[in-house]
């Protein structure tokens, strides 16, 4: 017999003020399979999720959830009826244990003993069933992220999900940790769960789902067998034309080197070592990639390039001369004037100042300097200028500058920073995940630009945590690990296995190129 | 992006909104006075005519307004640059003391220097009271509403025991300190009106309302086109993104902390040279603490709490009258009544922002077809 779809939408229309965030979304996910979502940030994901999770309430369309039209007025009710969600950033009580994590909120009686009792053995059972093994009465701080995301797994399963909504596992994994999830998804499967894999990597689409569904614009385009599909036509689905390479790389020219780094220890802001004696040298005509799992040293040695962090030990130069060592230190203007600029890598936390028009923006870091203003006066008139030429050189849109940044998307956000950042032609750029954010079109338009700049004999230095972009725009990658840098690798040795290892901190599988080389 | 404005222009949002804010809470206090039976009508009647209705009372009216004008520009330069400055209280004593010490310090022999050196003085002890919070706040990390309500106290100690000590009038038994020498004094609005052969019923409005009005105008000024200004928004606004601009975060903490102490130090001016001249222990009398609700109903914006503070004058002086016109209406009442302004503009200042927007896109969106 024909057994119900596990979630099916028809026609589901959500719209935000006179915004149709989600335009007749019609989604089918059969039972026991594994459906994926893609679509560029500010599709329409993101909304539809929450509509099958409880937390928004659509506007028009219907909800069946196996076979039955239901309408969620909570999570909760979601909960109850199966469905549970596995967010992008983890809900969990870092300092409680693993079984405090699962029973929170679940507890069911009184007294947390019998609670944690029976709690143990029904989690006994799910931890045969599906291979896992978490260690229980640990700290979830304890964990690593890969197992943080077990624990939510787990908690959902505890709670007698049937259907489980993964969004964007993968961003804060390492390429390991990813098959792993890869393997547990098809264990999943197997036991005949229901998953709704979001993401927008093609190749997780391609290796782990059964049916896809490609959303643009807050409308489903394509929905498809994953069999019968491939990435390029699932790209071109989702940006709505064919994405091209605009820009050649030009041969790798070996320039001088423009910044060095020697023996460079530096402390985060918990006092905790951060980077230990990290030792390379950037030249003019590169991109050096930075790649690491989140939390491994890169946003301290963006911080210490940038005139952001006092090194505790080592020295960095410019070429040549110190501009960061336990004696000297330079400050971000000096070193803005020096040459060296800087696209931050969390730009709502740094980059740029939310509730300020873009106008003020487009100045941020050069306000000082004599065209902005003018003994102690902001020179309003050369302001305006210069942040319409920005809108105007980089394409940002809505064209008002005089709205606040906030209001504009991630892309256009990072496009009037990049624009900010390279109109005084610095010969050296420091950019934090620049495409952090971005959706898809202008993705490819920032990658293009940070070519054209190497090419044209610029020192670049990128941190990302996307590893595609890593190997897309580099021409050689370190790997930070636990404040130490793993190795270098040149792009031509660079394989994400390789890389992946390499993050983890194995540096026994470094090339003989690699490490100390250059 | 959307296709109508979601935003409302400035005018509609720092203007009506508060007005709108001051409806409801005069609606509500119209509703106690009810309750005692009044005629709320009446009372709101007697209470704007105690405000504007005879010449006196005007001059009262902005008298008590240059204080909030003073108090309030001082809590929103401390709040645009991310800091709750609640030592204004304390900063105003200080400004009084600053302000005496000059006077007496020059005498009378050239009553406007000495009085020009008294406005710095007051300024300069303002700033010199917030300075210490400020740097432990800067590069200690102490919270700054924490030691400004403590300096508050200390200043309060500091004056009584000068007051009823080195300070006190020679034989006097109150806390306060000798007449300034003849002739050290802010002109009164009526003395100035004489000169231009106005006559105008004598009240203490004095020269420090306009002196309040510059304080005003300069520091939108600050805010809106010096690079000072704006570096001290970015501080406030996120100081992140400050350090990533290389704006020194403890520098302009300190800077608009003082510049905040500074302010409220001179509302020493309106009081103590514009009509005490002499100093008195805890001349204050809250006015530091009304210019938190002054800068919150203002939305922090220079023009706002002038009006603000004017609305507050309103409430201080035709409450005085409406309650000694209405024995039923106590003195209490009228805290009420303020209180509950207080509370809808200040505490519940968007209350009314999404029904007002949602309207004005309408008329917008019409506009356009």
């Amino acid at each position: 017999m024909h057994v119900a779809p596990a979630i099916e939408t028809r026609d589901l229309c959500k719209r935000f003020g006179d915004v149709k965030a989600n335009d007749n979304v019609s989604l089918v996910v059969e039972q026991g399979s594994v459906h994926g979502i893609v679509g560029e940030n500010g599709a329409g994901k993101s909304t539809l999720l929450k509509m099958l999770f409880g937390f928004y309430q659509p506007n028009s369309g219907d909800l069946i959830v196996n076979g039955e039209h239901i309408s969620f007025g909570s999570p909760s009710e979601a909960m109850a009826a199966g469905i549970a969600m596995v967010h992008q950033h983890f809900m969990l009580v870092e300092p409680f244990t693993v079984l405090e994590n699962i029973i929170l909120g679940a507890e069911g009686q009184g007294l947390l003993k019998h609670a944690e009792i029976d709690a143990k053995a029904k989690l006994k059972g799910l931890e045969q069933q599906f291979g896992f093994d978490i260690p229980l009465d640990e700290p979830v701080s304890h964990l690593s992220v890969g197992q943080r995301q077990r624990v939510e797994i787990l908690k959902a399963l505890f709670r007698g999900a049937e259907t489980l909504i993964l969004d964007e596992p993968t961003a804060v994994l390492t390429p390991q940790e990813c098959d792993q999830l890869f393997d547990l998804v098809k264990l999943l499967k197997s036991r005949g769960k229901t998953i709704l894999f979001v993401t927008h990597k093609l190749h997780e689409i391609m290796a782990v789902t059964d049916t896809v569904t490609v959303i643009r614009a807050g409308k489903v385009i394509v929905r498809t067998d994953t069999a019968s599909t491939s990435p390029e036509a699932l790209a071109e689905a989702m940006v709505g034309s064919k994405i091209s390479r605009a820009v050649t790389r030009a041969d790798t020219i070996k320039g001088t080197p423009r910044i060095s780094v020697q023996n460079v220890s530096a402390e985060s802001d918990r006092g905790h070592r951060a980077l230990q004696d990290v030792s390379f040298d950037l030249f003019d005509g590169e991109v050096l990639g930075v790649a690491g799992v989140a939390g491994n040293g890169q946003t301290e040695l963006l911080e210490v390039l940038t005139g952001l962090r006092r090194v505790s030990e080592g020295s960095v130069s410019l070429t040549g001369s110190i501009i960061n060592s336990a004696e000297v230190f330079t400050d971000p203007i000096s070193l803005r004037r020096a040459g060296v600029a800087h696209v931050a890598e969390d730009r709502l936390k740094s980059g740029v100042v939310a509730s300020m028009s873009a106008r003020e923006n487009a100045i941020l870091g050069y306000q000082r300097e004599a065209d902005f203003s003018r003994n102690g006066l902001m020179r309003l008139a050369a302001i305006e200028q210069a942040a319409n030429d920005y809108f105007e050189s980089q394409d940002v849109r809505p064209r008002n500058p005089d709205l606040p940044i906030a209001s504009f998307s991630g892309g256009n956000q990072q496009k009037l920073v990049i624009a900010r950042e390279i109109a005084r032609s610095p010969q050296t750029l420091i950019i934090g995940q620049p495409t952090r954010g971005v959706d898809i079109g202008a993705v490819t338009k920032i990658h293009d630009q940070i070519t054209e700049l190497r090419n044209a004999g610029k020192a670049l230095l990128v941190v990302s945590a996307d590893l595609d972009e890593l190997m897309a725009i580099s021409d050689r990658i370190a790997v930070l690990c636990d404040g130490i840098l793993v190795g270098i690798v040149p792009i031509a040795q660079a394989d994400e296995r390789t890389i992946g290892l390499m993050m983890a901190g194995s540096s026994a599988v470094t090339p003989a190129s690699a490490g100390q080389s250059q | 992006m959307s296709g109508g404005p979601t935003k409302l222009p400035g005018i509609l949002e720092s203007v009506l909104m508060p007005f709108l804010n001051i409806l409801v809470a005069l609606f509500i206090s119209g509703l106690v006075v009810l309750a005692l039976g009044e005629d709320p009508f009446f009372a709101l009647g007697l209470l704007i005519e105690g405000a504007f209705g005879y010449q006196e009372a005007i001059g009262y009216t902005f008298y008590y307004a240059t204080n909030f004008i003073f108090t309030g520009l001082a809590v929103s330069v401390a709040f645009h640059a991310g800091h709750f400055n609640i030592g204004g209280e304390g900063q105003a004593m200080l400004g009084g003391l600053g302000l005496t010490l000059a006077v007496f310090w020059l005498g009378d022999t050239a009553p406007v220097l000495s009085v020009i050196v008294a406005i710095f003085g007051a300024a300069l002890f303002g700033a010199g009271w917030a300075f210490i919070p400020a740097w432990l706040q800067a590069y200690r990390g102490s919270h700054v509403v924490i030691t400004t309500i403590m300096f508050n106290f200390i200043a309060s100690a500091l004056l009584a025991y000068l007051l009823v000590g080195p300070l006190q009038r020679p034989g006097g038994q109150m806390p306060e300190s000798s007449d300034f020498p003849e002739g050290v004094g802010l002109m009164q609005f009526h003395e100035l009106l004489e000169l231009v052969g106005i006559s105008f019923e004598q009240s203490p409005l004095n020269l420090s309302f306009l002196i309040a009005l510059i304080a005003a105008a300069g520091v939108w000024f600050m805010l809106a086109r010096t690079r000072f200004g704006f570096e001290m928004r970015v501080t406030g606004q996120n100081s992140d993104a400050a350090r990533f601009a290389g704006v020194s975060v403890p520098r302009v903490t300190v800077i608009a902390l003082m510049i905040s102490g500074a302010l409220a130090g001179m509302m020493g001016l309106n009081e103590l040279l514009g009509e005490q001249l002499r100093l008195i222990g805890n001349f204050t009398l809250g006015y530091g603490f009304v210019g938190i609700a002054v800068a919150f109903m203002g939305r922090n914006h220079p023009l706002g709490i002038v009006l603000a503070a004017i609305l507050f004058g309103i409430l201080y002086q035709g409450g005085a009258e409406l309650a000694f016109e209405m024995p039923n209406i106590t003195r209490d009442l009228i805290v009420v009544i303020q209180g509950l302004v207080i509370l809808f503009a200040g505490g519940m200042p968007y209350l009314f922002r999404r029904p007002v927007t949602a309207l004005y896109r309408r008329f917008a969106l019409q506009g356009e077809r």
